[in-house]
């Protein structure tokens, strides 16, 4: 027998013992679906709560993991279990279905985001005058390699001209919810995050950066291959764009998608 | 392909972060280490605990505390303000705090080790010589502990060297500063840059080994009795 014969035997033995596990375990997953999603970390908030009202609607279950969007990208490359992908940009779902990691015609805009220039101190942040005066030590952006968020930060700064005087202060954190941290304990005075983050409060300061100085930021969701046969899958792309989560992406103040 | 220019930082930096860290350590961990081995006081083993906390505490644990800790509201924002700081996170002197705690075990242990081992014997020889106390832990302790302190320090070297989530947690992967080389893999990985992955996690690989090594080696040719 060839090695590839016995390793597929093997694969198909081991899975049918996990599939006779799972089915004794747990007869619940038996009945209702659920869709493994992994979400870019600026629509964490949003994403539970649509997660939730899924589960409601639908009696499927969504299981959300978070991260930045390239990150996110990394994995599903060497085949996470994910079979949902919410992008915060275009290019890495697009570059999903390009590779055949995702399912051709599945891609859609679910949100458009916005970053604001945050902190928790309630004097500091009044507008772009605050970048060009720079009366502060660390501005916290996402790590625009991997997060769109942070790149529309150093999109911002760019087009104010300040990115070269303040880039000694930059401290970058791995996706926009440790960003969001790194502002909120105050171990940086502020930084750009994303508005969701900041939308459900009205604590320390705030600059809503205004469209000409970034472009918005498309936010696409697409079917991976993985989901292309789960009805929960399917299912949750279409939820996204329902009804239901259009008022959760409002009330995080996301634009809505198409 | 490769710029060595971008590499390079990184790993100067973790160098000197491990060098440093590992200096720290032997001034703050061989008074503990004599203190745990010589001690009979019946607490002991709960400063040994608290010393051996890292071993076992997720980094996430460590890195949380830290970053509350070094912040403006915790006594790493004092400490900062009075060198005109607002918060030891993000900066070169925040990861060797955190290096120091996370590597603390690695040092302190060998060293007690080899304190515990020298016995009550060759102290009170040199204290019937009249040595003082300090001259004894000097001419005396320090030297047949010698095999702990090489142990624990190219231990706490090493550890540094391969400390990442606290790092990642604490240091805001400023470049030059706190981005050193496991965060530069992790950056590499997720941007799938991987070529230069590749070259740093083997150099890292070929490290580790040629540590592990070296320590097994240095202890065999030690623990040989001496002609």
């Amino acid at each position: 027998m060839s090695r590839s014969r016995v390793a597929s035997r093997l694969r198909a033995g081991f899975a049918a013992i996990v599939v006779a596990v799972f089915a004794g375990l747990s007869p619940a997953l038996a009945r209702a679906g659920e869709v493994h999603v992994a979400v870019a970390a600026n629509f964490a908030e949003a994403a539970r709560e649509i997660a939730a009202l899924f589960g409601t609607v639908t009696g499927h279950g969504a299981i959300l993991s978070f991260g930045s969007t390239g990150q996110l990208y990394t994995q599903i490359s060497q085949a996470a279990p994910f079979e949902v992908f919410l992008a915060a940009d275009r290019v890495r779902p697009r570059m999903a279905i390009e590779q055949g990691l995702a399912v051709a015609g599945s891609q859609v805009t679910y949100a458009t985001g916005r970053i604001v220039l945050f902190s928790s101190d309630a004097e500091l942040v009044k507008g772009e005058a605050t970048l060009r005066e720079g009366r502060f030590t660390k501005l916290a952006i996402a790590n625009p390699a991997t997060a769109p968020y942070g790149a529309a930060a150093v999109e911002t700064m760019r087009a104010l001209g300040v990115h070269d005087a303040l880039r000694d202060r930059l401290v970058q954190g791995t996706n926009i919810a440790q960003t969001y941290q790194f502002v909120a304990t105050g171990n940086a005075e502020l930084g750009f995050v994303a508005l969701s983050q900041v939308a459900g409060h009205d604590r320390g300061s705030r600059w809503n950066v205004p469209f000409r100085l970034y472009d918005p930021i498309a936010q696409d969701a697409v079917l991976l291959r993985r989901g292309a046969e789960n009805p929960a899958a399917v299912a949750f792309m279409a939820f996204l764009q329902g009804v239901e989560a259009r008022a959760v992406k409002q009330k995080y103040g996301y634009g809505a998608g198409n | 392909m490769l710029d060595l220019a971008e590499i390079w930082p990184p790993i100067r930096l973790t160098l000197e972060l491990a060098t440093v860290t590992t200096v720290v350590l032997l001034v703050v961990g061989t008074p503990i280490a004599w203190w745990l081995a010589r001690s009979t006081a019946r607490w002991k083993e709960v400063v040994a605990a608290v010393v051996a906390l890292p071993l076992v505490l997720p980094p996430t644990v460590l890195g949380f505390y830290l970053l509350v800790a070094l912040g403006p509201h915790g006594p790493g924002g004092w400490i900062a303000g009075l060198f005109g700081g607002r918060s030891l996170a993000f900066t070169f002197e925040g990861l060797v705090i955190g290096s120091v705690l996370y590597s603390m075990p690695f040092v302190v242990q060998p060293i007690r080790n080899a304190f515990a081992a020298i016995g009550d014997r060759p102290l009170e020889v040199a204290a019937t010589l009249r040595a003082t106390p300090w001259d004894t832990f000097w001419s005396v302790a320090v030297p047949l502990a010698r095999p702990g302190f090489v142990t624990g320090a190219v231990l706490g070297f090493a550890h540094t060297v391969g400390e990442f989530g606290v790092v990642l947690m604490i240091g805001g992967n400023i470049p030059g500063e706190t981005k050193v080389l496991s965060v530069a893999i992790y950056d590499y990985v997720e941007t799938l840059q991987w070529t230069q992955a590749h070259i740093l996690a083997a150099g890292m690989l070929v490290f580790a080994f040629a540590v592990i090594l070296a320590t097994m080696l240095l202890e065999k040719r030690i623990a040989r009795p001496r002609p």
